[in-house]
């Protein structure tokens, strides 16, 4: 299922599952995250799964590329491997203070906003992958007419929880932290809490999102 | 602990990013967690060795101005490890330090790191340990992320750097070194390289890229010729490691650094190797870069003779 294992640097192993972003090729880069994972080997410092990419990382005192590469060849998984899978639901308020790129998301898309809401509710989203700042899950895939590109001037700071689209995929910034994609709302739901060290994250690579909309109130209720 | 059992520092200036590092955290790159960790691994390795701490024990990292420290408590020894100004205040007056070199301190002793000089990072540690909490197994404090003892902050003022073990058995020890140099940082051809028109990834290699001030623990910007890409800006999102370098929409360098975000949609143009990694960090801004392609084959074997000459350092300490 890998088609290629190219060096990035001299310490990580790049593998190339493809190029396309689909959750039958996102699923394979999963398989392979967990089963290596699993294995537990020495010397392996991280392993960064994407849509259609894993990144290995290795400490270079213990493995060298060539020897690790054939390691890493040399692992079978069966293709019907299931994946572990949850359901998480996952409160998001659309309130206006909330909505910061609704007005710019309905004249792009040339939809109202509660359409677009609608559409954007009515779905699952698989979670691809998390990371960039500890936590954040991307999310999809939105229908056709619900995609557009991010934000041209990306915002210095997005305010933590908020839910935003752009292309493909939605996402969760579970941190303050500047970005571009267009945000639709905000969940007061905790979504990385490095208190809880077995399982910081709320959403992990191949669980199902299900978002569901709430009041004002009820998410200042939540806060609290 | 009754108060005159306590040993602790009190910050009197903080400095401007100090923080508790050690080795850093591994295999939390799926969660959006990186390694972070000491930013230069040998003055880390050394500043150990040299105060006969575990390799992986916790010191402090400063950059460019470093804390002012007022210490409390019995007799100790530190040691500064990078290339460092710093003035040790005693009762019998005021003497400028070495880094490299350990010294005593007692109950009401100063230690005012003033600069990094011609670099950015330096560390500070005592015979001992400082008593910090961990977080997967690390104690290397991330402030993106806010990970790590202090809530994950920089150190502010008046913040106390509590000692809770005091290793009695110790000698004074010093190593003669006055750090190490490199004439170009050499990289290993990036996943994207052929992204970029031939006349930029000759320029790449050719000209030299200076510094800027939007650089930290996360990454390191750089500007100079533009890059110009040829396929797409973007690439889809996938995972970075540190040392990556990326080349923004505007055609900027970008190179990952120890605290960086573990995915990323530019495309990588080079990566930096393990081996020149120590002494790229330690380049300020303003300063200039000349990069330099390197096999794979090379880039290992480079890397070897990096951790020999740092192990020849450590059996030097006497």
């Amino acid at each position: 299922m890998i088609k290629n294992i190219l060096n990035l640097g001299d310490a990580a192993l790049y593998c190339d599952f493809g190029s396309d972003v689909n959750q039958e090729i996102n699923s394979n880069v999963i398989k392979y995250f967990y089963h290596i994972k699993k294995l537990n080997l020495k010397g392996i410092t991280n392993l960064t799964p994407s849509y259609n990419k894993l990144i290995i990382s290795y400490d270079l005192n213990i493995h060298s590329f060539l020897s690790l590469k054939k390691k890493i060849e040399n692992i079978e998984i069966k293709e019907n491997n299931k994946l572990e899978k949850n359901l998480i639901e996952i409160p998001v308020c659309c309130d206006n203070d909330f909505a910061l790129d609704i007005e710019r998301v309905e004249n792009k898309l040339k939809l109202k906003s509660e359409i677009i809401l609608e559409k954007f509710f009515s779905k699952n989203y698989f979670c691809y992958m998390t990371g960039f700042v500890a936590g954040m899950p991307f999310l999809g895939d939105l229908d056709q007419e619900m995609r557009l590109k991010r934000l041209e001037t990306p915002r210095v700071k997005v305010p933590k929880g908020s839910v935003g689209i752009t292309e493909q995929f939605c996402n969760i910034y579970s941190f303050e932290t500047p970005g571009g994609w267009n945000i639709l709302g905000n969940t007061p739901q905790n979504i990385f809490d490095s208190s809880n060290q077995s399982n910081p994250n709320l959403v992990n690579p191949g669980d199902t999102i299900k978002f569901y909309r709430i009041t004002l109130d009820q998410y200042n209720e939540i806060k609290r | 602990m009754k108060s005159k059992d306590r040993n602790y520092f009190k910050i009197l200036r903080a400095g401007i990013n100090t923080t508790y590092q050690d080795l850093g955290r591994n295999n939390l790159y799926h969660i959006g967690i990186p390694f972070s960790g000491a930013m230069d691994k040998r003055n880390f390795q050394l500043l150990n060795s040299l105060l006969q701490n575990d390799y992986n024990s916790p010191v402090i990292e400063f950059a460019y101005q470093g804390p002012h420290l007022k210490y409390f408590g019995k007799d100790i020894f530190f040691c500064i490890s990078g290339n460092v100004s710093f003035k040790i205040i005693t009762k019998e007056g005021v003497i400028d330090g070495n880094s490299y070199q350990c010294y005593l301190l007692k109950n009401g002793d100063e230690v005012d790191i003033r600069s990094t000089n011609k670099s950015v990072y330096g560390y500070f540690s005592i015979n001992g340990t400082f008593g910090v909490d961990y977080y997967w197994g690390s104690c290397s404090i991330n402030t993106q992320a806010q990970i790590g003892p202090n809530n994950g902050n920089k150190f502010s003022k008046d913040l106390e750097i509590e000692i809770i073990d005091i290793n009695n058995s110790f000698n004074k020890r010093k190593l003669d070194y006055f750090g190490s140099t490199i004439e170009n940082i050499r990289v290993i051809k990036g996943t994207n390289y052929d992204y970029f028109s031939e006349f930029s990834q000759n320029k790449f290699f050719k000209e030299s890229f200076k510094i800027t001030k939007l650089s930290d623990r996360m990454g390191m910007r750089l500007e100079g010729t533009k890059i110009e890409n040829i396929v797409d800006p973007n690439i889809k999102s996938e995972g970075l490691v540190k040392g990556v370098i990326q080349i923004t929409s505007a055609g900027d360098p970008i190179i990952m650094l120890s605290d960086h975000g573990t995915i990323g949609g530019y495309p990588k143009i080079a990566t930096v190797i393990s081996a020149d990694y120590d002494r790229l960090v330690q380049l300020t801004p303003g300063s200039n870069i000349k990069f330099k392609d390197v096999s794979l084959e090379d880039a290992e074997t480079l890397y070897k003779l990096y951790q020999m000459e740092t192990n020849n350092l450590i059996s030097q300490i006497k």
